[in-house]
């Protein structure tokens, strides 16, 4: 019940496709989609393995959650040892595509090895099979789809895909299914890409049931309640986008602005939801055309936008695609793309949001590699010579624009931002201008102006990341109670709780946007309906903790450690400049030993033999 | 007042909580794919549209039928496949011009909304009141129908 | 007034009921051929697999729907019309007086100049009578010929496989089904009953019908002999119109009648397979013998009796088939027109085929196999003339989008 209870192994080295029954065992442990594919990943993989050799694996996963009626059942993960941070990689998306996997009539796919050609693989039920690729390979995600859904003669197939980026082994490439919604970071495209497998495609007519259907809709119609009459998931989100965050974190002075030189951006409002809502002058429409939810989704944050027809990013030759509706600007993409660049025009940004969703890029690490750039060539480290004739100065929007398209086809100089922040400014020498933890650009929240996400970076397991623990619910929008944001007491213990939380919730086949309104009280009754096993929230929050531990281990015996937990120096010793942060570092080194100490962990963050027998690990 | 299923897909946002709550209701199970009702997505156009049987007077599916296993409840003005009579000989999802009664080759019978029996589970699963049951005569649902009966061959008495 | 519907088929039941319906007071009369309460030919196939009982073919399911109807339901068969003085006589000798007069006596099987085809053990496959002796021949595993893979055969075909019987089909056209389908479609068909079992014989023709060790051996053109316990003819129809010789009602293949269902003949209307009616399409008068036209027939011509003027602008040709499970369907003018694009999806692999024919902006014609979604939309488009605009292109390069086309056109997202 829930889960499928079957796995598709592709074996893409020989081409063997196989089918086996979902370890139930595990899914007791692990509930399902991150927990339960990084189970089966640490299981069969080498954590020494190199993140794009045919060693290592990759997974698309749901959760026992996806296509059920609960409000927001339609995600999957896609787990692999990401080649952007060496870590393990775990990537969330929504859209329409994981339910699809799963009406299939599969938990999980798990891909091994490497095509000898270019490939996609097609799911139409228990029709699997491998079919070439050549002729899509060199071609962008959105020219992808169009062609394999006109391959398939189906238009309700859906289909996930890579761009060029991918191919080429961009760092932060990205895995984007139905257009626009993305299995964004630590560079899972990348290792799809090496793999030779383009795309998956996927249609199904099986059905998901669910243990106790009357209950599973007493428990999911009461979630979907308390989703609409929550002030962020109800009116926020649907009418704002993520977006609305714009101008409230600039407000908190801890908005990461030119690559963390400062903590507020004055060209925030420019670039923020209500910008998207106003009518512009050209065509008198707004940016935002409509708001679009994901699968089972009842909030509906997904931003539908089109670019002034009179911008400069539209004129020339080519640029007829970009003219029509798509996947608009969220908050994480208009900060890395904005904020982080120094660039608010609106326009510009949508555009390269667009190119992000066409080429399949990660917009937070391709934004804040351009803002390291940005540092790079405005401290004359790097010049025209290098930048192939790029601008590279802070808010030049045509700059960034060309270093979009660049990067998206990995390019010129787009080649080199497509290494990574990390890389990009070792190999010139200044290791220090990249704003990122365990090679992973983090993204819209400065730690000097929200201290918790200080701690949240630096002990993610991907690498710097805000959905791991998204204390800013706490310290900002005060959900579930207020902390200040300003300061460090309490933030272990919250961060703590928020990742293994999370990490429950990313296993359930659900949106982690859901815990702005959802606790884990709203959320067990939901899973407990529909799966055997008796799913309270201290199991919950037991299967959270041991995901998290078990990612960790992962990370250890791959070689990145407690000396990892760290954030980059310009956050630790450079001050906030104004704002309401004016004066303050990031305390990391307040945060992190109690964090261990809560972790039960050792004083060098190594999970200790007691936690770990404690977990079943 | 005639009750009937008001679509704005002005309002919808594809997020197919209709096509789960209708496949279960019929087919216990959560499977949009046996779906009697549909969001079409038209990505460029920032559009959804749910789309499914509008119960048009003209019933040329219950006209078409050649064993009277389609009727009419007059106090509903929905049109019901009775499945002891339907031989599934197909005739109706040919002669329907909006392609809303379909063969379904699991049972050898048509399917298509029946309003659930007066409490369709598609409105009362719509989060954004895209789809509603109500007053027939409030939206431009009237209009669908008047295009839609051009497809006759004469008009209707 | 006094309403004579002569035949108690689609078009007749539907004219009489329609007639009720606009004249509370008037005596209607349905005259049927056949003993049994007025069924449905297209549901014979489903009474020959016992998927319904022979209730189960009734064109009405309420006890008493024509008594409660004012309708009455009698028994007989015309043997002649006499237009002045506006009379029918039956073959028993009676005679009916009319008013007005509807005839939509239908069709009858056509049986080819073939010797032998009146040996015991060959039948048509029209009438309940003819389903009660198939059902009892068509044994699990005997040896069963159909001659004729016409729409009819087809049909057939799929009930006779489900039984179980060992079939062979012989058709004299180069591919099953040829005045329904095309060659892809046809071809896709042949493929997929052969994988399931049946012999296909196409561009042969059955030369004559002997006695054989199972009861006949059937003789193709070729020499070939084929040993079968049955032989079932669907070699195709002809109106049923003997009894109209010298009445004044003007023939062609067909009953011709005008705008308003009428025949030449004062106060005579005609309606379903007798008829020659205007064809959506090619807006000429044609021989459209389907179901859903024949109640469309039935339901203008009797409002046009009862006083209540309404023209008829066409009736479109359509057919649905089901053959052991593979379904096809056409739509209007599916060969397409000159000069007119043409957009054809073909999933060998899956057995899909839709074939999509325009003129200019509109859909005109359409085919389809293995697809069972919104296939009704082919008739929507083509009937309701709509101009596709930006979506013939689509359409033209991926014509399985056709529902998302109808969809947006009719709702203006273009």
């Amino acid at each position: 019940m829930a889960w499928t209870k079957k796995i598709l192994r592709i074996n893409l080295t020989s081409g063997e496709i196989t089918t086996e029954p979902l370890n139930m065992e595990w899914a007791q442990k692990y509930l399902g989609q991150r927990g339960l594919a990084t189970k089966y990943f640490t299981e069969e993989t080498d954590p020494t393995v190199d993140p794009l050799s045919p060693e290592n694996k990759l997974i698309f996963a749901t959760g026992p959650l996806t296509g059920t009626c609960a409000s927001t059942g339609g995600r999957y993960s896609v787990i692999t040892k990401g080649p952007l941070t060496g870590a393990i990689a775990c990537s969330n998306s929504g859209g329409y595509f994981g339910p699809e996997l799963k009406f299939s009539g599969y938990d999980m796919v798990i891909l091994e090895g490497k095509s000898p050609k270019p490939v996609y693989l097609s799911i139409f039920n228990d029709k699997v099979q491998l079919k070439d690729a050549s002729h899509i390979w060199g071609k962008s995600v959105w020219d992808a789809d169009a062609a394999i859904k006109a391959e398939v003669q189906d238009p309700l197939a859906h289909i996930a895909a890579i761009g060029v980026s991918g191919e080429k082994g961009v760092l932060y490439s990205c895995i984007v299914n139905n257009l626009h919604r993305a299995a964004g970071r630590s560079g899972v495209g990348a290792v799809m890409g090496s793999k030779n497998l383009k795309a998956i495609v996927a249609r199904g007519s099986n059905g998901v049931t669910v243990k106790d259907p009357q209950g599973f809709f007493a428990a999911t119609d009461a979630g979907k309640k308390v989703l609409a009459e929550n002030a962020v998931t109800g009116e926020g989100l649907p009418a704002f986008g993520t977006q609305v965050l714009m101008n409230v974190i600039n407000e908190s002075g801890a908005m990461p602005t030119r690559n963390c030189r400062d903590t507020v951006f004055e060209g925030a409002h420019d670039i923020s939801a209500e910008a998207m809502a106003e009518p512009r002058r050209s065509d008198g429409k707004a940016n935002l055309s409509t708001n679009q939810a994901c699968f089972g989704c009842t909030i509906a944050c997904g931003r539908v936008s089109t670019i002034d027809p009179t911008h400069f990013t539209l004129e020339g030759e080519g640029k007829d695609r970009y003219k029509h509706a798509s996947g608009g600007l969220e908050y994480e993409a208009a900060w890395a793309l904005g904020s982080a660049t120094g660039v608010n025009d609106l326009d510009a940004l949508t555009y390269a949001q667009f190119l992000c969703n066409e080429h399949g890029l990660d917009p937070i690490s391709l934004g804040a590699t351009i803002a390291a750039a940005m540092d790079l060539y405005e401290e004359g480290v790097i010049n025209d010579e290098i930048t192939g004739g790029l601008k590279l100065n802070f808010g030049n929007a045509e700059a960034l624009v060309k270093a979009c398209e660049l990067t998206g086809i990995a390019e010129g100089f787009g080649a080199e931002l497509g290494m990574g922040s990390k890389r990009l400014c070792e190999k010139y020498g200044r290791p220090e201008l990249s704003m990122t933890v365990k090679g992973q650009e983090f993204p819209a929240y400065d730690p000097r102006g929200i201290q918790g996400m200080g701690l949240t970076y630096a002990t993610s397991n991907r690498g710097a990341c805000h959905l791991r623990s998204y204390t800013v619910s706490s310290e900002i929008l005060g959900i579930p109670e207020k902390t200040d944001p300003l300061v460090t007491d309490g933030k272990a213990a919250l961060v703590k709780a928020f990742q293994d939380a999370t990490a429950a919730v990313d296993s359930a086949g659900i949106c982690v946007f859901t815990t702005f309104a959802w606790t884990l009280d709203d959320i067990a009754p939901q899973i407990d309906t529909a799966c055997e096993g008796g799913w309270s929230v201290d199991k919950l929050m037991e299967v959270g903790e041991r995901i998290w531990n078990m990612e960790r281990q992962y990370n250890m015996a791959a070689g990145i450690k407690g000396d990892k937990d760290t954030l980059p120096d310009r956050l630790l010793k450079e001050a906030a400049k104004a704002g309401p942060a004016q004066g303050l570092v990031a305390g990391l080194d307040k945060m992190l030993p109690e964090y261990y100490q809560l972790r039960g962990w050792s004083t060098d963050g190594t999970p200790t033999g007691e936690t770990l027998s404690r977990l079943g690990l | 007042m005639q009750l009937a299923l008001v679509i704005d897909p002005g309002k919808c946002t594809s997020c197919k909580q209709c096509e789960m709550a209708c496949a279960y209701e019929k087919e216990q199970t959560f499977n949009p794919a046996k779906s009697r009702i549909r969001i079409f997505d038209f990505h460029e156009e920032a559009r959804f549209v749910p789309y499914t049987c509008t119960q048009c007077d003209e019933a040329w599916c219950q006209q078409a039928c050649p064993v009277n296993a389609i009727t009419t409840d007059h106090a509903s003005g929905v049109k019901i496949v009775h499945d002891n009579l339907c031989v599934g000989c197909k005739v109706c999802t040919i002669a329907c011009p909006f392609g809303t009664i379909n063969y379904n080759a699991d049972t050898g019978k048509v399917i298509k909304c029946d309003l659930c029996g007066g409490d369709p589970a598609c409105a009362k699963a719509c989060p954004t009141d895209a789809i509603t049951y109500s007053d027939v005569e409030q939206s431009g649902f009237e209009k669908m129908k008047a295009w839609a009966a051009k497809t006759d061959a004469a008009a209707q008495s | 007034m006094h309403y004579l519907v002569l035949g108690a088929g689609p078009a007749g039941v539907t004219a009489a009921e329609t007639l009720r319906k606009h004249d509370k007071t008037a005596k209607i009369t349905l005259l049927g051929g056949e003993p049994e309460p007025p069924y449905s030919r297209m549901a014979i196939p489903y009474y020959l697999i016992e998927k319904v009982g022979e209730d189960g073919t009734y064109l009405r399911q309420q006890e008493n729907h024509y008594q409660d109807h004012g309708i009455d339901y009698v028994h007989g068969t015309a043997a002649a019309l006499q237009g002045k003085a506006k009379r029918i006589k039956l073959t028993d000798g009676s005679e009916i007086q009319f008013d007005k007069l509807l005839i939509c006596t239908g069709a009858s099987p056509i049986t080819p100049p073939v010797p032998g085809l009146d040996r015991d053990g060959v039948y048509n496959c029209w009438t309940l009578e003819d389903a009660r002796h198939i059902a009892r021949l068509a044994q699990k595993g005997e040896p069963v010929v159909l001659m004729g893979a016409g729409f009819i055969g087809s049909i057939i075909l799929e009930s006779l496989a489900l039984k179980g019987v060992n079939l062979t089909v012989v058709e004299m056209g180069d591919r099953m089904v040829p005045r329904m389908l095309d060659e892809t479609a046809g071809v896709m068909l042949q493929q997929w009953c052969e994988n399931k079992g049946v012999r296909v014989m196409t561009k042969t023709m059955i030369s004559e019908v002997t006695d054989g060790p199972e009861g006949l051996t059937v003789h193709t053109k070729d020499g070939d002999k084929l040993d079968a316990k049955l032989l079932v003819v669907a070699a195709g129809v002809q109106p049923n119109i003997g009894f109209l010789a010298s009445s004044g009602v003007e023939i062609e293949h067909g009953i011709l009648v005008d705008h308003y269902m009428r025949t030449s003949v004062p106060d005579v209307y005609a309606a379903g397979d007798v008829c020659q009616a205007t064809d959506f399409s090619t807006q000429k008068a044609e021989m459209l013998a389907i179901q859903p036209v024949a109640v469309e027939h039935g339901r203008i011509a009797a409002q046009n009796m009862a006083g209540k003027v309404t023209p008829h602008e066409g009736s479109l040709n359509m057919n649905v088939l089901e053959s052991m499970g593979l379904i096809t369907a056409s739509f209007g003018l599916w060969m397409g027109v000159e000069g007119g694009d043409s957009a054809k999806m073909v999933d060998l692999e899956n057995n899909r085929y839709l074939r999509l024919e325009f003129d200019g902006n509109k859909l005109v014609g359409g085919q389809a196999v293995g697809l069972t979604e919104h296939v009704g939309i082919l008739r929507g488009l083509i009937q309701t003339e709509l101009d596709l605009g930006p979506w013939k292109d689509k359409l033209l390069k991926s014509p399985e989008r056709l529902p998302e086309a109808y969809i947006a056109v009719s709702h203006g997202i273009i």
